[in-house]
Protein backbone atom coordinates (compact mmCIF):
# COMPACT_ATOMS: atom_id res chain seq x y z
CA UNK A 1 0.00 0.00 0.00
CA UNK A 2 1.51 3.39 -1.10
CA UNK A 3 0.43 5.85 1.58
CA UNK A 4 0.28 9.51 1.86
CA UNK A 5 1.19 12.13 4.94
CA UNK A 6 -1.08 15.09 5.61
CA UNK A 7 0.32 17.12 7.64
CA UNK A 8 -1.08 20.66 9.07
CA UNK A 9 1.08 23.01 11.63
CA UNK A 10 -0.67 24.77 14.66
CA UNK A 11 2.02 27.06 15.93
CA UNK A 12 2.26 29.48 19.10
CA UNK A 13 4.93 32.36 19.02
CA UNK A 14 5.14 34.41 22.26
CA UNK A 15 4.89 38.41 20.81
CA UNK A 16 7.65 40.47 21.64
CA UNK A 17 5.74 42.88 23.90
CA UNK A 18 7.22 43.97 27.33
CA UNK A 19 4.01 43.50 29.44
CA UNK A 20 1.66 40.86 29.04
CA UNK A 21 -1.86 40.61 26.87
CA UNK A 22 -4.22 41.70 29.40
CA UNK A 23 -2.00 43.14 32.19
CA UNK A 24 0.97 45.28 32.74
CA UNK A 25 3.45 42.31 34.56
CA UNK A 26 6.56 42.32 32.97
CA UNK A 27 6.92 39.49 30.00
CA UNK A 28 11.01 39.22 30.39
CA UNK A 29 12.20 35.79 30.31
CA UNK A 30 13.81 34.35 33.51
CA UNK A 31 12.51 35.51 36.42
CA UNK A 32 12.18 34.24 39.48
CA UNK A 33 8.80 32.09 39.53
CA UNK A 34 5.83 34.10 40.41
CA UNK A 35 7.37 37.51 40.37
CA UNK A 36 5.60 38.22 37.36
CA UNK A 37 2.58 37.01 38.08
CA UNK A 38 -0.12 39.84 39.55
CA UNK A 39 -3.95 39.85 40.56
CA UNK A 40 -4.90 39.72 36.64
CA UNK A 41 -2.38 36.90 35.81
CA UNK A 42 -3.40 35.01 39.09
CA UNK A 43 -7.19 34.87 37.77
CA UNK A 44 -8.30 36.75 41.35
CA UNK A 45 -11.60 37.91 41.10
CA UNK A 46 -12.94 41.47 40.46
CA UNK A 47 -9.84 42.03 38.00
CA UNK A 48 -10.62 43.06 34.42
CA UNK A 49 -8.73 42.34 31.54
CA UNK A 50 -7.16 45.50 29.68
CA UNK A 51 -5.88 45.10 26.06
CA UNK A 52 -2.62 45.54 24.99
CA UNK A 53 -2.38 47.37 21.78
CA UNK A 54 1.40 46.45 20.80
CA UNK A 55 0.26 42.38 20.73
CA UNK A 56 -2.87 43.89 18.57
CA UNK A 57 -0.06 45.82 16.17
CA UNK A 58 1.58 42.64 16.22
CA UNK A 59 -1.24 40.57 14.97
CA UNK A 60 -2.15 43.21 12.13
CA UNK A 61 1.40 43.09 10.84
CA UNK A 62 1.41 39.03 10.55
CA UNK A 63 -1.55 39.54 8.79
CA UNK A 64 -0.25 41.72 6.73
CA UNK A 65 2.94 40.28 5.78
CA UNK A 66 1.12 36.79 4.78
CA UNK A 67 -1.37 38.84 2.65
CA UNK A 68 -3.84 38.20 5.08
CA UNK A 69 -7.20 39.48 5.59
CA UNK A 70 -7.30 41.88 8.78
CA UNK A 71 -10.53 41.20 10.65
CA UNK A 72 -11.97 44.85 10.87
CA UNK A 73 -14.07 43.35 14.01
CA UNK A 74 -12.63 40.33 16.59
CA UNK A 75 -13.44 38.45 19.56
CA UNK A 76 -12.32 37.23 22.57
CA UNK A 77 -13.80 34.06 23.83
CA UNK A 78 -13.08 31.88 26.66
CA UNK A 79 -11.95 28.52 26.09
CA UNK A 80 -13.06 26.35 29.38
CA UNK A 81 -10.94 23.86 31.04
CA UNK A 82 -9.38 22.91 34.25
CA UNK A 83 -5.63 23.00 34.69
CA UNK A 84 -3.53 24.39 37.89
CA UNK A 85 -1.02 26.48 35.40
CA UNK A 86 -4.44 27.98 34.27
CA UNK A 87 -5.55 29.82 37.22
CA UNK A 88 -9.09 31.33 36.05
CA UNK A 89 -10.13 28.18 34.33
CA UNK A 90 -10.35 29.68 31.00
CA UNK A 91 -7.53 30.39 28.58
CA UNK A 92 -8.36 33.92 26.62
CA UNK A 93 -8.44 33.29 23.04
CA UNK A 94 -10.21 33.87 20.03
CA UNK A 95 -12.76 31.32 18.40
CA UNK A 96 -14.86 31.82 15.32
CA UNK A 97 -13.91 35.46 14.62
CA UNK A 98 -10.09 35.96 14.96
CA UNK A 99 -8.28 38.68 14.12
CA UNK A 100 -6.34 37.48 11.51
CA UNK A 101 -8.53 35.32 8.18
CA UNK A 102 -6.69 33.17 5.67
CA UNK A 103 -3.22 33.70 4.02
CA UNK A 104 -0.45 32.18 2.82
CA UNK A 105 3.21 31.70 2.18
CA UNK A 106 5.17 29.69 -0.31
CA UNK A 107 8.14 27.48 0.63
CA UNK A 108 10.57 26.10 -1.63
CA UNK A 109 11.08 22.87 -1.72
CA UNK A 110 14.41 20.41 -2.19
CA UNK A 111 13.73 20.48 -6.29
CA UNK A 112 13.67 23.87 -6.22
CA UNK A 113 9.47 23.93 -7.01
CA UNK A 114 7.60 26.85 -5.21
CA UNK A 115 4.57 25.27 -2.69
CA UNK A 116 2.31 27.80 -1.43
CA UNK A 117 1.06 26.54 1.77
CA UNK A 118 -2.60 28.29 3.22
CA UNK A 119 -2.38 29.39 6.78
CA UNK A 120 -6.21 29.46 7.73
CA UNK A 121 -6.42 31.83 10.48
CA UNK A 122 -4.16 33.42 13.54
CA UNK A 123 -5.93 33.98 16.73
CA UNK A 124 -4.63 36.57 19.32
CA UNK A 125 -4.30 34.38 23.01
CA UNK A 126 -2.89 34.59 26.21
CA UNK A 127 -0.27 31.68 27.35
CA UNK A 128 -0.52 29.37 30.60
CA UNK A 129 1.67 29.35 33.36
CA UNK A 130 4.20 26.38 33.71
CA UNK A 131 4.19 23.24 35.67
CA UNK A 132 6.90 21.70 37.12
CA UNK A 133 6.51 18.00 37.70
CA UNK A 134 9.70 17.33 39.41
CA UNK A 135 8.98 15.81 42.75
CA UNK A 136 7.24 18.18 45.52
CA UNK A 137 6.52 16.16 48.15
CA UNK A 138 4.41 14.11 45.32
CA UNK A 139 2.89 17.71 44.39
CA UNK A 140 3.46 20.05 41.22
CA UNK A 141 5.12 23.45 41.21
CA UNK A 142 3.48 26.68 39.24
CA UNK A 143 4.94 29.11 37.91
CA UNK A 144 2.81 32.08 36.34
CA UNK A 145 5.21 34.11 35.40
CA UNK A 146 4.03 33.09 31.69
CA UNK A 147 0.44 33.20 32.44
CA UNK A 148 -0.42 35.91 30.37
CA UNK A 149 2.35 36.01 27.77
CA UNK A 150 0.67 37.22 24.46
CA UNK A 151 0.73 34.90 21.88
CA UNK A 152 -0.33 34.87 18.37
CA UNK A 153 -1.69 31.22 17.22
CA UNK A 154 -0.92 30.46 13.41
CA UNK A 155 -3.09 27.48 12.49
CA UNK A 156 -1.99 26.37 8.67
CA UNK A 157 -4.16 24.57 6.21
CA UNK A 158 -3.48 20.74 6.14
CA UNK A 159 -1.21 21.36 2.92
CA UNK A 160 2.21 19.53 3.98
CA UNK A 161 2.71 16.10 2.82
CA UNK A 162 6.51 14.88 4.17
CA UNK A 163 8.11 16.11 7.08
CA UNK A 164 10.79 18.19 5.09
CA UNK A 165 7.68 20.71 3.79
CA UNK A 166 6.56 20.94 7.33
CA UNK A 167 9.71 21.75 8.48
CA UNK A 168 10.37 24.58 5.18
CA UNK A 169 6.92 25.83 6.40
CA UNK A 170 7.55 25.95 9.78
CA UNK A 171 11.20 27.99 9.31
CA UNK A 172 9.26 29.99 6.65
CA UNK A 173 6.92 31.37 9.18
CA UNK A 174 10.00 31.83 11.68
CA UNK A 175 11.32 33.84 9.46
CA UNK A 176 9.00 36.30 8.75
CA UNK A 177 7.78 36.34 12.68
CA UNK A 178 11.79 37.10 13.05
CA UNK A 179 11.75 39.58 9.88
CA UNK A 180 8.92 41.82 11.05
CA UNK A 181 10.04 41.58 14.63
CA UNK A 182 6.91 40.27 16.69
CA UNK A 183 9.02 37.47 17.74
CA UNK A 184 12.51 36.16 19.23
CA UNK A 185 11.72 33.11 17.32
CA UNK A 186 13.73 31.32 20.58
CA UNK A 187 12.59 28.04 20.29
CA UNK A 188 14.50 27.04 23.78
CA UNK A 189 13.13 29.39 25.70
CA UNK A 190 9.58 28.19 23.91
CA UNK A 191 9.10 31.90 22.19
CA UNK A 192 8.25 29.50 19.32
CA UNK A 193 6.38 26.10 19.63
CA UNK A 194 5.90 23.81 17.11
CA UNK A 195 2.48 21.53 17.28
CA UNK A 196 2.25 19.29 14.13
CA UNK A 197 -1.14 17.21 13.27
CA UNK A 198 -0.20 14.50 11.57
CA UNK A 199 -2.15 11.80 9.40
CA UNK A 200 -2.04 8.96 6.97
CA UNK A 201 -3.79 7.83 3.93
CA UNK A 202 -3.93 5.66 1.40
CA UNK A 203 -2.67 7.55 -2.36
CA UNK A 204 -5.56 9.09 -4.01
CA UNK A 205 -8.03 8.80 -1.14
CA UNK A 206 -9.79 12.06 -0.79
CA UNK A 207 -10.87 12.14 3.29
CA UNK A 208 -8.39 12.85 5.53
CA UNK A 209 -7.35 9.94 8.00
CA UNK A 210 -7.58 10.10 11.73
CA UNK A 211 -5.01 12.19 13.25
CA UNK A 212 -2.53 12.69 15.92
CA UNK A 213 -1.34 15.68 17.27
CA UNK A 214 2.17 15.73 18.34
CA UNK A 215 4.01 18.04 21.03
CA UNK A 216 6.77 19.39 22.90
CA UNK A 217 8.73 20.01 20.08
CA UNK A 218 11.86 22.52 20.25
CA UNK A 219 13.53 22.94 17.27
CA UNK A 220 13.06 22.15 13.53
CA UNK A 221 15.60 19.08 13.59
CA UNK A 222 13.11 17.56 16.16
CA UNK A 223 9.92 18.33 14.25
CA UNK A 224 11.29 16.29 11.08
CA UNK A 225 12.13 13.72 13.41
CA UNK A 226 9.00 13.47 15.58
CA UNK A 227 6.79 13.12 12.07
CA UNK A 228 9.06 10.81 11.01
CA UNK A 229 8.22 8.46 13.86
CA UNK A 230 4.93 9.15 14.08
CA UNK A 231 4.16 8.49 10.09
CA UNK A 232 6.14 4.55 10.55
CA UNK A 233 4.09 4.47 13.87
CA UNK A 234 0.93 5.21 11.75
CA UNK A 235 2.06 2.76 9.02
CA UNK A 236 2.91 -0.01 11.20
CA UNK A 237 -0.82 0.60 13.48
CA UNK A 238 -2.85 0.55 10.12
CA UNK A 239 -0.69 -2.32 8.74
CA UNK A 240 -0.96 -4.47 11.54
CA UNK A 241 -4.90 -4.37 11.33
CA UNK A 242 -5.69 -1.55 13.81
CA UNK A 243 -6.52 1.93 14.39
CA UNK A 244 -4.93 4.90 14.98
CA UNK A 245 -6.32 6.83 18.00
CA UNK A 246 -7.08 10.73 17.80
CA UNK A 247 -4.39 11.77 20.53
CA UNK A 248 -1.95 14.02 21.96
CA UNK A 249 1.25 12.24 21.44
CA UNK A 250 4.84 14.25 23.09
CA UNK A 251 7.69 14.02 21.53
CA UNK A 252 10.76 12.33 23.46
CA UNK A 253 13.80 13.75 21.96
CA UNK A 254 16.09 11.09 23.82
CA UNK A 255 14.38 8.15 22.24
CA UNK A 256 13.49 9.64 19.28
CA UNK A 257 10.00 8.27 19.68
CA UNK A 258 6.13 9.38 20.36
CA UNK A 259 4.16 8.77 23.67
CA UNK A 260 0.46 9.04 24.41
CA UNK A 261 0.00 11.76 26.68
CA UNK A 262 -1.41 10.09 29.59
CA UNK A 263 -3.07 13.09 32.24
CA UNK A 264 -6.18 12.96 34.72
CA UNK A 265 -7.76 15.55 32.25
CA UNK A 266 -10.78 14.38 30.05
CA UNK A 267 -11.47 14.54 26.47
CA UNK A 268 -11.64 17.93 24.87
CA UNK A 269 -14.82 20.27 25.84
CA UNK A 270 -13.71 23.70 25.65
CA UNK A 271 -17.09 24.75 25.60
CA UNK A 272 -16.19 28.77 24.31
CA UNK A 273 -18.19 31.49 24.48
CA UNK A 274 -17.40 34.93 23.70
CA UNK A 275 -15.64 36.65 27.06
CA UNK A 276 -18.08 39.30 28.83
CA UNK A 277 -14.86 40.89 30.41
CA UNK A 278 -13.73 42.24 26.70
CA UNK A 279 -15.40 44.04 24.22
CA UNK A 280 -15.35 43.43 20.60
CA UNK A 281 -12.12 44.78 18.76
CA UNK A 282 -12.45 47.26 15.94
CA UNK A 283 -9.38 47.39 13.73
CA UNK A 284 -9.96 50.34 10.82
CA UNK A 285 -7.86 51.82 7.92
CA UNK A 286 -5.96 54.38 10.15
CA UNK A 287 -4.86 51.66 12.60
CA UNK A 288 -3.63 48.90 9.54
CA UNK A 289 -1.98 52.17 7.94
CA UNK A 290 0.02 52.98 11.03
CA UNK A 291 1.10 49.37 11.30
CA UNK A 292 1.72 49.56 7.79
CA UNK A 293 4.23 52.63 8.14
CA UNK A 294 6.82 50.90 9.89
CA UNK A 295 6.29 47.37 8.02
CA UNK A 296 10.31 46.47 6.94
CA UNK A 297 10.85 44.64 3.73
CA UNK A 298 9.75 41.38 3.74
CA UNK A 299 12.02 38.03 3.40
CA UNK A 300 10.86 37.18 -0.28
CA UNK A 301 10.65 40.58 -1.12
CA UNK A 302 14.34 41.21 0.12
CA UNK A 303 15.71 38.15 -1.69
CA UNK A 304 14.35 39.10 -5.29
CA UNK A 305 16.01 42.71 -4.65
CA UNK A 306 19.59 41.05 -3.73
CA UNK A 307 19.36 39.25 -6.98
CA UNK A 308 18.30 42.33 -9.43
CA UNK A 309 20.09 44.91 -7.34
CA UNK A 310 23.67 43.35 -6.28
CA UNK A 311 23.41 40.83 -8.84
CA UNK A 312 23.99 37.69 -6.66
CA UNK A 313 22.50 34.32 -7.37
CA UNK A 314 19.57 32.57 -5.98
CA UNK A 315 21.76 30.66 -3.57
CA UNK A 316 23.69 33.57 -2.24
CA UNK A 317 20.82 35.77 -1.79
CA UNK A 318 18.93 32.99 -0.18
CA UNK A 319 21.60 32.52 2.35
CA UNK A 320 22.03 36.18 3.11
CA UNK A 321 18.06 36.88 3.67
CA UNK A 322 18.33 34.13 6.32
CA UNK A 323 17.59 36.54 8.72
CA UNK A 324 17.19 40.27 9.01
CA UNK A 325 19.97 40.95 11.18
CA UNK A 326 22.26 39.18 8.29
CA UNK A 327 20.59 40.73 5.61
CA UNK A 328 21.22 44.41 7.38
CA UNK A 329 24.49 43.14 8.27
CA UNK A 330 25.47 42.30 4.54
CA UNK A 331 23.89 45.41 2.87
CA UNK A 332 25.50 47.65 5.27
CA UNK A 333 28.83 45.86 4.33
CA UNK A 334 28.19 46.01 0.64
CA UNK A 335 27.91 49.42 0.76
CA UNK A 336 30.97 50.36 2.27
CA UNK A 337 32.83 47.40 0.64
CA UNK A 338 31.69 49.11 -2.76
CA UNK A 339 31.42 45.38 -4.23
CA UNK A 340 28.07 43.78 -3.49
CA UNK A 341 29.26 39.93 -4.95
CA UNK A 342 32.96 40.73 -2.54
CA UNK A 343 30.91 41.72 0.12
CA UNK A 344 28.74 38.70 -0.02
CA UNK A 345 31.62 36.41 -0.94
CA UNK A 346 32.96 37.81 2.93
CA UNK A 347 30.18 38.07 5.02
CA UNK A 348 29.39 34.25 3.77
CA UNK A 349 33.21 33.06 3.98
CA UNK A 350 35.43 34.28 6.23
CA UNK A 351 32.37 35.87 8.96
CA UNK A 352 30.05 32.98 8.67
CA UNK A 353 32.60 30.72 9.47
CA UNK A 354 34.23 32.78 12.07
CA UNK A 355 30.61 33.39 13.93
CA UNK A 356 30.22 29.58 13.56
CA UNK A 357 33.31 28.61 15.18
CA UNK A 358 32.73 30.59 17.98
CA UNK A 359 29.18 30.21 17.95
CA UNK A 360 28.20 33.64 18.19
CA UNK A 361 25.11 35.55 16.48
CA UNK A 362 25.73 38.34 14.16
CA UNK A 363 24.57 41.02 15.94
CA UNK A 364 27.14 40.56 18.56
CA UNK A 365 29.69 39.85 16.08
CA UNK A 366 33.22 41.42 17.17
CA UNK A 367 33.50 42.88 13.97
CA UNK A 368 30.57 45.21 13.08
CA UNK A 369 29.46 45.96 9.83
CA UNK A 370 30.83 49.02 8.92
CA UNK A 371 34.39 47.62 10.14
CA UNK A 372 33.63 44.64 8.09
CA UNK A 373 32.71 46.58 4.87
CA UNK A 374 36.31 49.18 5.42
CA UNK A 375 38.55 45.24 4.99
CA UNK A 376 36.24 44.46 1.73
CA UNK A 377 36.82 47.65 0.81
CA UNK A 378 40.77 47.58 0.88
CA UNK A 379 40.60 44.30 -1.07
CA UNK A 380 38.07 46.00 -3.49
CA UNK A 381 40.87 48.56 -4.13
CA UNK A 382 43.43 46.79 -4.00
CA UNK A 383 45.13 47.91 -0.95
CA UNK A 384 45.37 44.56 0.25
CA UNK A 385 44.41 41.09 -1.17
CA UNK A 386 42.13 38.67 -0.58
CA UNK A 387 44.73 36.35 1.15
CA UNK A 388 46.02 38.92 3.14
CA UNK A 389 42.28 40.28 3.79
CA UNK A 390 42.17 36.77 5.56
CA UNK A 391 45.10 37.85 8.12
CA UNK A 392 43.57 41.10 8.73
CA UNK A 393 40.47 39.63 9.22
CA UNK A 394 42.00 37.37 11.79
CA UNK A 395 43.50 40.30 13.37
CA UNK A 396 40.04 42.55 13.55
CA UNK A 397 38.72 39.52 15.46
CA UNK A 398 41.03 38.86 17.86
CA UNK A 399 40.46 43.22 19.11
CA UNK A 400 43.40 44.50 17.17
CA UNK A 401 41.29 47.54 15.56
CA UNK A 402 40.44 48.39 12.19
CA UNK A 403 41.61 47.46 8.91
CA UNK A 404 43.68 50.04 8.52
CA UNK A 405 44.99 50.03 11.52
CA UNK A 406 46.24 46.28 11.28
CA UNK A 407 47.34 46.91 7.64
CA UNK A 408 49.22 49.97 8.78
CA UNK A 409 50.41 48.18 11.81
CA UNK A 410 51.68 44.50 10.49
CA UNK A 411 53.00 46.37 7.06
CA UNK A 412 50.79 44.44 5.27
CA UNK A 413 50.23 46.79 2.51
CA UNK A 414 49.51 45.49 -0.76
CA UNK A 415 52.56 46.19 -3.67
CA UNK A 416 50.92 48.00 -6.55
CA UNK A 417 54.64 49.63 -7.57
CA UNK A 418 55.37 48.28 -11.15
CA UNK A 419 58.81 48.89 -10.47
CA UNK A 420 59.22 47.48 -6.90
CA UNK A 421 57.25 44.16 -8.30
CA UNK A 422 59.73 43.84 -11.13
CA UNK A 423 62.65 44.00 -9.10
CA UNK A 424 60.96 40.85 -7.21
CA UNK A 425 60.01 38.45 -10.71
CA UNK A 426 63.63 39.44 -11.94
CA UNK A 427 65.19 38.53 -8.78
CA UNK A 428 63.52 35.05 -8.73
CA UNK A 429 63.79 34.45 -12.46
CA UNK A 430 67.58 35.22 -11.60
CA UNK A 431 67.63 32.54 -8.80
CA UNK A 432 65.97 29.92 -10.86
CA UNK A 433 67.05 29.66 -13.85
CA UNK A 434 66.90 25.67 -14.72
CA UNK A 435 62.91 26.26 -13.94
CA UNK A 436 62.82 29.08 -16.40
CA UNK A 437 64.53 26.74 -18.81
CA UNK A 438 62.22 24.50 -18.37
CA UNK A 439 59.33 26.56 -18.25
CA UNK A 440 60.33 28.02 -22.10
CA UNK A 441 60.95 24.18 -23.23
CA UNK A 442 57.23 23.08 -21.92
CA UNK A 443 54.08 22.59 -24.00
CA UNK A 444 52.38 25.63 -24.02
CA UNK A 445 48.94 23.89 -22.22
CA UNK A 446 51.04 23.05 -19.46
CA UNK A 447 52.30 26.38 -19.05
CA UNK A 448 49.97 28.03 -16.84
CA UNK A 449 49.86 25.63 -14.17
CA UNK A 450 53.91 25.95 -14.29
CA UNK A 451 54.08 29.19 -13.66
CA UNK A 452 52.44 29.17 -10.36
CA UNK A 453 55.43 28.33 -9.18
CA UNK A 454 57.22 31.27 -9.79
CA UNK A 455 53.98 33.05 -8.36
CA UNK A 456 54.44 31.41 -5.19
CA UNK A 457 58.25 32.77 -4.77
CA UNK A 458 57.66 36.02 -5.37
CA UNK A 459 54.23 35.50 -3.03
CA UNK A 460 56.88 34.11 -0.81
CA UNK A 461 59.64 36.86 -1.11
CA UNK A 462 57.13 39.94 -0.79
CA UNK A 463 55.73 38.03 2.20
CA UNK A 464 52.16 38.19 0.33
CA UNK A 465 51.95 41.41 -0.60
CA UNK A 466 52.80 41.64 -4.04
CA UNK A 467 49.82 42.30 -6.35
CA UNK A 468 48.91 38.86 -7.55
CA UNK A 469 47.23 40.06 -10.55
CA UNK A 470 49.93 42.10 -11.98
CA UNK A 471 52.79 39.60 -10.59
CA UNK A 472 51.08 37.05 -12.84
CA UNK A 473 51.48 39.73 -15.89
CA UNK A 474 54.78 40.44 -15.75
CA UNK A 475 55.84 36.88 -15.45
CA UNK A 476 54.05 36.13 -18.64
CA UNK A 477 55.40 38.62 -20.05
CA UNK A 478 58.97 38.30 -19.08
CA UNK A 479 59.05 34.44 -19.84
CA UNK A 480 57.45 34.53 -23.32
CA UNK B 1 -35.27 18.19 26.05
CA UNK B 2 -34.49 15.52 28.82
CA UNK B 3 -30.84 15.33 30.42
CA UNK B 4 -29.78 11.58 30.95
CA UNK B 5 -27.89 11.11 34.58
CA UNK B 6 -24.81 10.60 32.78
CA UNK B 7 -25.31 13.85 31.16
CA UNK B 8 -25.83 15.88 34.39
CA UNK B 9 -22.51 13.84 35.73
CA UNK B 10 -20.35 14.74 32.77
CA UNK B 11 -21.49 18.66 32.90
CA UNK B 12 -21.28 18.55 37.06
CA UNK B 13 -17.58 17.07 36.22
CA UNK B 14 -16.52 20.31 33.57
CA UNK B 15 -17.75 22.32 35.93
CA UNK B 16 -15.49 20.53 38.78
CA UNK B 17 -18.92 20.43 40.81
CA UNK B 18 -19.26 17.55 43.39
CA UNK B 19 -22.30 16.11 43.00
CA UNK B 20 -24.12 13.45 44.94
CA UNK B 21 -25.44 10.57 42.61
CA UNK B 22 -28.48 10.85 44.40
CA UNK B 23 -29.62 14.23 43.11
CA UNK B 24 -28.74 13.34 39.66
CA UNK B 25 -32.43 12.92 38.26
CA UNK B 26 -33.57 16.35 40.15
CA UNK B 27 -30.85 18.13 38.69
CA UNK B 28 -31.72 16.41 35.40
CA UNK B 29 -34.88 17.80 35.68
CA UNK B 30 -34.22 21.25 36.53
CA UNK B 31 -31.67 21.79 33.77
CA UNK B 32 -34.06 20.30 31.10
CA UNK B 33 -36.16 23.15 32.11
CA UNK B 34 -33.93 25.59 31.77
CA UNK B 35 -32.70 23.80 28.10
CA UNK B 36 -36.10 23.83 27.42
CA UNK B 37 -36.50 27.76 27.46
CA UNK B 38 -33.44 28.12 25.39
CA UNK B 39 -34.96 25.89 22.41
CA UNK B 40 -38.14 28.26 22.76
CA UNK B 41 -35.84 31.03 22.23
CA UNK B 42 -34.20 28.75 19.17
CA UNK B 43 -37.18 28.93 17.94
CA UNK B 44 -36.96 32.41 16.46
CA UNK B 45 -35.92 33.25 13.50
CA UNK B 46 -32.96 35.22 13.81
CA UNK B 47 -31.38 35.09 10.04
CA UNK B 48 -29.93 38.38 9.57
CA UNK B 49 -29.34 39.07 12.94
CA UNK B 50 -25.64 39.50 13.68
CA UNK B 51 -24.77 37.67 16.90
CA UNK B 52 -24.08 39.50 19.72
CA UNK B 53 -20.46 39.35 20.88
CA UNK B 54 -21.22 41.81 24.23
CA UNK B 55 -24.31 43.69 25.26
CA UNK B 56 -22.67 47.53 25.09
CA UNK B 57 -22.78 49.18 21.77
CA UNK B 58 -18.97 50.09 22.51
CA UNK B 59 -15.67 48.30 21.32
CA UNK B 60 -12.43 47.71 23.39
CA UNK B 61 -10.01 50.10 24.44
CA UNK B 62 -6.35 49.16 24.06
CA UNK B 63 -3.72 50.00 26.78
CA UNK B 64 -0.14 50.86 25.86
CA UNK B 65 2.84 48.82 26.19
CA UNK B 66 4.11 49.52 29.48
CA UNK B 67 5.20 47.32 32.65
CA UNK B 68 3.02 48.60 35.49
CA UNK B 69 2.82 45.87 38.20
CA UNK B 70 5.22 45.47 41.09
CA UNK B 71 6.86 42.38 42.59
CA UNK B 72 4.12 41.26 45.25
CA UNK B 73 4.66 37.81 45.67
CA UNK B 74 5.45 37.29 49.03
CA UNK B 75 1.59 39.24 49.95
CA UNK B 76 -0.06 37.34 46.85
CA UNK B 77 1.73 33.84 48.59
CA UNK B 78 1.09 34.43 51.88
CA UNK B 79 -2.49 32.96 51.31
CA UNK B 80 -1.33 30.21 49.29
CA UNK B 81 -2.15 26.66 51.22
CA UNK B 82 1.11 25.42 49.61
CA UNK B 83 4.13 27.09 48.68
CA UNK B 84 8.05 26.53 48.08
CA UNK B 85 10.82 27.96 46.40
CA UNK B 86 8.41 30.78 45.04
CA UNK B 87 5.91 28.19 43.06
CA UNK B 88 2.52 27.60 44.29
CA UNK B 89 2.12 23.66 44.89
CA UNK B 90 -0.91 22.11 43.79
CA UNK B 91 -1.96 17.77 43.73
CA UNK B 92 -0.11 16.45 40.93
CA UNK B 93 -1.88 16.12 37.42
CA UNK B 94 0.64 13.95 35.28
CA UNK B 95 0.56 10.23 36.09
Amino acid sequence: MQWETVIGLEIHTQLATKSKIFSGSSTAFGAEPNTQAALIDLGMPGVLPVLNRDAVRMAVRFGKAIDARVAERSVFARKNYFYPDLPKGYQISQYELPVVGEGSVEIVLDDGDVKTIGVTRAHLEEDAGKSLHEDFHGMTGIDLNRAGTPLLEIVSEPDMRSAKEAVAYAKKIHQIVTYIGICDGNMQEGSFRVDANVSIRPKGQAEFGTRAELKNINSFRFLEKAINFEIERQIEVIEDGGKVVQETRLYDAAKDETRSMRTKEEANDYRYFPDPDLLPLEIDEAFIADVMATMPELPDARLARFQSDYGLSTYDADVLTASRPLADYFEAVAEIGGDAKLAANWVMGELAAALNRDGIDIDASPVDAEAFGQLVARIHDNTISGKIGKEVFAAMWAGEGSADAVIAAKGLKQITDTGAIEALVDAVLAANPVQVENYRNADPAKQPKMIGFFVGQIMKQSQGKANPQQVNELLRKKLS
Amino acid sequence: MSLSSDDVAKIAHLARLDMPSDKAEALGRELSSILDLVAQMDAVDTSGVTPMAHPLEVVQRLRDDAVTEQDNRDRYQAGGPAVENGLYLVPKVIE
